[in-house]
């Protein structure tokens, strides 16, 4: 160590040939990452026919993006999204408020019994989602119906099955995103509680005011996590769900592919469009939320 | 306010003024406030994530084929699903066909992310460019990337056989092909294979290749991540003392990368007992059964067969596999994991 401090520190700079090396492969892997993308949308520009062929056109030789118009009207889309923003949107508020309430507690407060809750916390990641699909299912299913809206409760006694809180209220807990507003809130210099509590301010009051704006990029992440997660979940809302009124996009997508399963055109131009969100999002809000996620794995 | 000005404030002597009750007061009120603060995220967490291990547990006592009432399943019969479950054939096969799953996704992910935060992790032009296209994959839907991986293996206008037929290479049936890999490339050479050195189905290897690509982003980014707490005065010290780059890599690189190694290890290991959506997507609607894994099984016991109870005790046999293989992959490595400060 001693004969590194002697030589002055400079940026790890690469040979010119080593570069070139780099990018060839950098940049092979991103187009086998990149092609099914690149192939959704080609093949989603096609007419029927044209996706037949074979060996198959690259570029559409005759564009068609009406494709597009026919998918968004084949299956009850419109319908999909709404539900699966009303779904993703409550999941983002939920995660959001229990995240930073419980983040708060693990990093900022006091209390007995503290310590052993979050290796609790930490403990239930690893529990498989497939164990508790079939009693969530139960449970869910017998529920009482305080509220006789068929959205927020089945008004045939089932519970709370084939409804909105069903797909979103068990969702509305994420112990990764508790575990990263933790981290982020435990950077947060103690002097400013300190001065804070001198002004008279409560915890809520403090969270609120100075934890909360100076968490941006951390509340993104959650948020954006909490959207991903929701708006790409699959398998929970399919057994919790039987009828397209509160089916989410993916369950959607899943019955039109089965359904439409030769018609790669529309199938395509419909894969298409329920991708759109999330990545819209993601490129938006991608610097602070690859550096919060790698952050989160530093401390596994 | 300033951090001076609050310096300034705390000499105030606020201390003497606060008598012991009030201050014993002030604690509970904390105490409580912390309870009141946790309590939301605990009540969900304790309502469908902990208290639902307990119920598949009773759950899977029963014999709930005809389910009457939450606590009522059926007829009570111990341990009978479990007994059922380590005499079947098909069981046997689908964790065969899971561990088989996991062998194939877990190195080579593990492989990959460590390459690309690799090539990364220096001064090059598009960084971000990378970045966001290897994550992509992450953030889209598994059903629409299971459908456009489907168009793309399609068996007969697929472009994966087209690529093949180019490279003058038979046609392969890929997600629907219950062959096994080895099988398949024995028959190219001549050489018939049958049983165990079959391999793994082309079905189960096509899946775990899409799933590689799913995760892959996510893993790179957290490589990447560990690399960057690495002290680049390492490198330059061993540089000075004549280390190529493999022994950069070997004696620098890699001891430094471990917790970060074991941490995608369980969280990629746990992630491939748990798949799911693309088996479920992928295949055609009479599974292959050389790709149907566990979560598979649970699912047409569950909700096909409505067979609760025993697809309750499918899902905590599975949870049990994945808790002891987290532990030994944990005590395992504990002891070579090296802490840089």
């Amino acid at each position: 160590m001693a004969l590194a401090a002697s030589v002055p520190r400079r940026a790890f700079r690469l040979p010119r040939s080593s570069q070139i090396a780099r990018h060839a492969v950098l940049l092979g892997f991103g187009f086998l990452i990149g092609f099914p993308f690149i192939w959704m949308l080609l093949t989603s520009f096609k007419p029927f026919e044209e996706t037949l062929s074979s060996p198959p056109t690259i570029l559409p030789v005759h564009w068609r993006p009406e494709n597009y118009a026919e998918a968004w009207r084949a299956a009850n889309f419109p319908r999909f999204f709404l539900n699966s923003g009303i779904v993703s949107l409550t999941t983002v508020g939920g995660t959001l408020l229990t995240s930073v309430l419980a983040g708060y507690a693990f990093a900022r407060m006091r209390f007995p019994g503290r310590d052993a809750l979050f290796l609790v916390f930490l403990g239930t990641m690893m529990i498989p989602q497939e164990v508790t699909l079939i009693p969530n299912f139960v449970l869910l299913s017998n529920l009482p119906c305080p509220i006789p809206v068929d959205t927020i409760c089945n008004p045939k006694g089932a519970g709370w099955f084939d409804t909105f809180t069903a797909i979103s209220v068990p969702w509305w807990v994420s112990v990764f995103s508790i575990f990263l507003l933790r981290q982020f809130f435990l950077g947060i210099p103690n002097e400013l509680w300190e001065a804070s509590q001198l002004d008279g301010a409560s915890h809520l009051g403090y969270l609120w005011r100075v934890v909360v704006p100076l968490s941006t990029p951390g509340l993104l992440t959650v948020g954006l996590y909490a959207f991903v997660q929701s708006w790409k979940s699959f398998l929970w809302p399919l057994v919790m769900t039987s009828r397209p009124d509160v089916r989410p996009v993916q369950v959607g997508l899943s019955t039109f592919a089965l359904e439409n399963g030769t018609y790669y055109h529309t199938l395509m131009a419909a894969s298409a469009f329920t991708i759109v969100p999330v990545v819209i999002l993601f490129i938006l809000v991608q610097r602070h939320f690859l550096d919060s996620i790698a952050r989160s794995g530093l401390k596994g | 306010m300033t951090i001076g000005q609050t310096a300034e404030r705390l000499q105030l002597p606020t201390r003497e003024r606060t008598t012991r009750t009030s201050r014993r007061a002030a604690l509970r009120w904390e105490r409580l406030q912390g309870y009141g603060f946790l309590s939301p995220a605990l009540l969900l967490l304790l309502l469908f994530h902990l208290l639902p291990v307990f119920y598949a547990l009773f759950l899977s006592l029963f014999d709930a084929r005809v389910f009457r009432d939450m606590w009522q399943p059926g007829r009570f019969i111990g341990s009978g699903n479990y007994g059922r479950l380590l005499t079947t054939s098909e069981f046997a096969q689908s964790l065969a066909n899971t561990v088989w799953f996991a062998l194939i996704t877990v190195p080579l992910g593990l492989f990959l992310a460590v390459l690309f935060a690799q090539l990364l992790n220096a001064r090059i032009w598009g960084r971000t460019g990378y970045r966001v296209t290897y994550f992509l994959p992450y953030i889209t839907s598994t059903v629409a990337a299971a459908v456009v991986w489907r168009w793309i293996f399609q068996p007969r206008v697929g472009v994966a056989n087209s690529v093949l037929q180019w490279l003058g290479l038979p046609a392969q049936q890929w997600a629907d092909e219950p062959r096994g890999v080895v099988q398949l490339f024995g028959q190219l050479i001549g050489v018939p294979l049958e049983g165990w050195a079959a391999g793994p189905s082309l079905a189960l290897v096509t899946i775990a290749l899409v799933s590689v690509w799913y995760s892959v982003g996510f893993n790179t980014v957290i490589a990447l991540a560990g690399l960057t707490t690495i002290p680049t005065d390492l490198y330059e010290a061993a540089r000075i003392d004549g280390a190529n780059r493999w022994h950069l890599f070997r004696h620098i690189t890699l001891p430094l990368l471990t917790p970060t190694l074991l941490f995608l290890l369980i969280v990629e290991t746990i992630r491939s007992f748990q798949s799911f959506d693309f088996f479920y997507q992928m295949m055609a609607a009479v599974p292959v059964p050389g790709a149907k894994v566990v979560t598979i099984y649970l699912y047409e016991q569950g909700f096909k067969s409505f067979n609760l109870g025993y697809a309750a005790a499918i899902g905590m046999l599975l949870f049990a596999i994945i808790f002891v293989l987290t532990l030994l992959q944990f005590r395992a490595t504990r002891s070579r994991v090296v802490y840089a400060d």
